[in-house]
């Protein structure tokens, strides 16, 4: 669902929790931003005001068959280091060859953005030492990447009843193509650490946002329209759990009209709820931090979920010296349009800024505003219909077999069903109430045949509602005054309802 | 790119340079830095910060004089490159530039070779390499033997 806007104001938690290094306590509402973007201090019991920036570092693996420079397979959760070419492991002679598909992703979401596409882009090699880097350097577009200066639009609620939403703008400073690495798992117990390469190589899209936003919320809703994008245009699956959509926060603060403050990276961020109550422990933390007369280091901290705060991460060895030189293995990427396309060209060897560029599918902000008009239904509840997966395919198919409005069926949808499936962590797909049944239902209930508390009863039967048939199986039982045989009436039921 | 990033890259193929002077086949080139060193000597650049940082960056151990001067020999020899007036001109950073850059088809054509990978690690656990903990960061300069400390 769309995310509640900041509408309050910062405080420090005044409650601490019962020591260690994390407050228990939960923060109040964050910071005052105002609808223009960009907080709106206010000053709080003689404490001067607190500014809050954050930016974002979003890492997207895209969908592809084979990953960025190589021929292995992308595939998630396979026998480890089976899906490991030569080039993948850093074995001495190979060399990286550029897959057209992971190109065609990243313009895709640099037009989806808003962005220039640079028809000109260069590889670079990043330097540092890990073991999930066999080659001691990620392949990466420093530089100049492959697109810039775009623009990402996202939607927040500014009060608690969702009735009022508010457009925000967040830059997209880049977007750049690069490699993931291999994933470490941390034995510790024998102080050692495994390496499955499997990862390694695959290709990445790193969307940088510029800090333009102010609190966690904001952070979140921006991230989840992101989400929204990119699993429309195809180009990432982008699923957090899975690793799929990485994000760091960039997080500092500072007193109005002050330079801004040390900011602090926040790593190891696994879903958009532990995004926004990240950034939101950040703010905090450092507002306490300065008021108390302390500093803010510039470092990178990790987010505990379990402790809901951030803890400085132990491996990390001050300022790295990434010492950016050329991919000289890569001559730089020609993108084409319309217009620069060469005559007798090998198509396969080409790819087309336009043609890519009329091939994009309705992004959410265009699915919402096309249900708004064609069914007049509220902005907030398109909101809610594109946000929840097959949510607006069920929609749009009762609503094609029933006589009900939609704006009576969304209804429907979005309190008795919806929350059902929020209950039973279920999508719209996976729905016990299909859509040919629900419109079923509603067209009874259009034609007077059965009454709105009936409907109900049934939509809670078909979801498994025990105390329900029950309460039918009594009232057969009524009805043949006590002779049918209990046990054949509730097999009877049952199968019926199972139809 | 501002003159300092440029200069930052010339040194950066320097040191390339400067670990293939070590391999010995450097006849030819000793010549043309022997040449060189007619032009004013920059020992100011390389400095014992500059080589520590290096050490630690780039785990390379200059070992003794001769490799830090092997060093400043092709710091003196790239940086002949700047009387050269290169105002307003696209540094040129790959002579691959008017290459056609080739685009893969996004096909499955490798992979599946864990055991013939494996074959090479020195410790492995059921299809996993071993690495230790953690990164084990090269010790301070005090804390080192290197021959830098001397310097």
């Amino acid at each position: 669902m769309a995310a509640r806007g900041c509408g309050g104001v910062w405080r420090r938690a005044l409650q601490r929790g019962p020591g260690g290094s994390c407050s228990a306590s939960r923060p109040r509402r964050a910071v005052a931003c105002n609808a223009r973007g960009g907080a709106v201090p206010v000053g709080q019991s003689g404490l001067a005001p607190w500014v809050p920036v954050v930016g974002l570092e979003i890492h997207a693996q895209i969908t592809s068959n084979s990953k960025l420079f190589s021929g292995s397979q992308v595939q998630f959760a396979a026998p480890p280091n089976s899906l490991v070419s030569f080039f993948d492991a850093s074995l001495p002679g190979t060399l990286p060859v550029l897959n057209r598909r992971c190109v065609e992703a990243a313009v895709m979401t640099g037009l989806a953005l808003n962005c220039t596409i640079n028809k000109k882009s260069l590889f670079d090699r990043k330097h540092y030492f890990y073991a999930d880097l066999p080659a001691g350097y990620q392949i990466t577009q420093q530089r100049v990447p492959i697109a810039v200066n775009g623009s990402l639009s996202y939607s927040l609620c500014i009060d608690n009843k969702m009735s009022q939403m508010v457009t925000k703008t967040v830059r997209i400073k880049q977007i750049q193509l690069e490699q993931d690495s291999g994933k470490s798992l941390h034995d510790d117990a024998r102080s050692q650490t495994l390496v499955d390469l499997n990862r390694a190589g695959v290709g990445l899209m790193e969307v940088v946002m510029e800090p333009d936003m102010c609190c966690g919320e904001e952070a979140a809703a921006a991230v989840r329209e992101l989400q929204l994008i990119l699993q429309t245009l195809g180009s990432s699956q982008a699923i957090m759990a899975e690793g799929q959509l990485r994000v760091d926060a960039n997080v500092s603060v500072h007193h109005p009209g002050e330079p801004y403050g040390v900011r602090t990276e926040v790593k190891n961020i696994n879903s958009i709820r532990f995004l926004t109550k990240a950034v939101d422990y950040e703010i905090q933390r450092q507002i306490k931090e300065l008021e108390n007369g302390g500093t803010v280091v510039n470092e990178t901290r990790a987010f505990d979920s379990k402790l809901g705060c951030t803890v400085p991460m132990r491996d990390k060895e001050g300022k790295q010296d990434y010492r950016f030189m050329p991919e000289p293995n890569l001559p730089p990427l020609i993108l084409y349009d319309a217009k620069s396309l060469p005559a007798n060209v090998n198509h396969q060897q080409v790819v087309n800024i336009d043609w890519i560029h009329e091939r994009l599918p309705d992004l959410p902000s265009v699915k919402r505003a096309k249900l708004v008009e064609l069914y007049g239904i509220l902005p907030e509840h398109s909101f809610t219909l594109v946000n929840e997966d097959g949510l607006m395919e069920f929609f749009e198919d009762v609503v094609k077999r029933t006589q009900m409005k939609p704006k009576k069926v969304i209804g429907w949808i979005l309190s008795d069903l919806l929350s059902h499936l929020k209950q039973h962590s279920l999508t719209a797909n996976e729905s016990p109430i299909s859509s040919f049944l629900l419109a079923d239902l509603l067209n009874l209930l259009e034609n007077g045949d059965i009454s709105s508390s009936a409907a109900k009863q049934v939509m809670a039967i078909k979801e498994g509602n025990k105390k329900v048939i029950n309460k039918l199986i009594g009232l057969v039982r009524k009805a043949t005054r006590g002779r049918a045989n209990p046990l054949l009436v509730k097999q009877i039921l049952e199968k019926k309802l199972s139809e | 790119m501002t003159p300092r990033n440029r200069f930052r890259w010339r040194v950066m193929r320097v040191l390339a340079l400067c670990r293939w002077l070590r391999g010995g086949t450097v006849r030819a080139l000793r010549l043309g830095a022997a040449a060189a060193s007619s032009a004013p000597p920059s020992q100011d650049s390389v400095t014992v910060e500059v080589l520590d940082h290096l050490e630690r960056l780039a785990l390379v151990d200059f070992r003794d004089a001769e490799g830090v001067e092997r060093l400043r020999e092709a710091v003196r020899f790239a940086e002949r490159l700047r009387e050269v007036n290169t105002e307003g001109i696209e540094p040129l950073d790959s002579v691959l530039e008017d290459r056609c850059l080739y685009l893969r088809e996004d096909d499955v054509t490798e992979g599946n070779c864990t055991a013939e990978l494996l074959k090479n690690a020195r410790e492995k656990v059921e299809e996993y390499f071993v690495a230790p903990p953690g990164n084990i960061p090269l010790p301070e300069l005090e804390e080192r033997d290197t021959f830098l400390k001397g310097s």
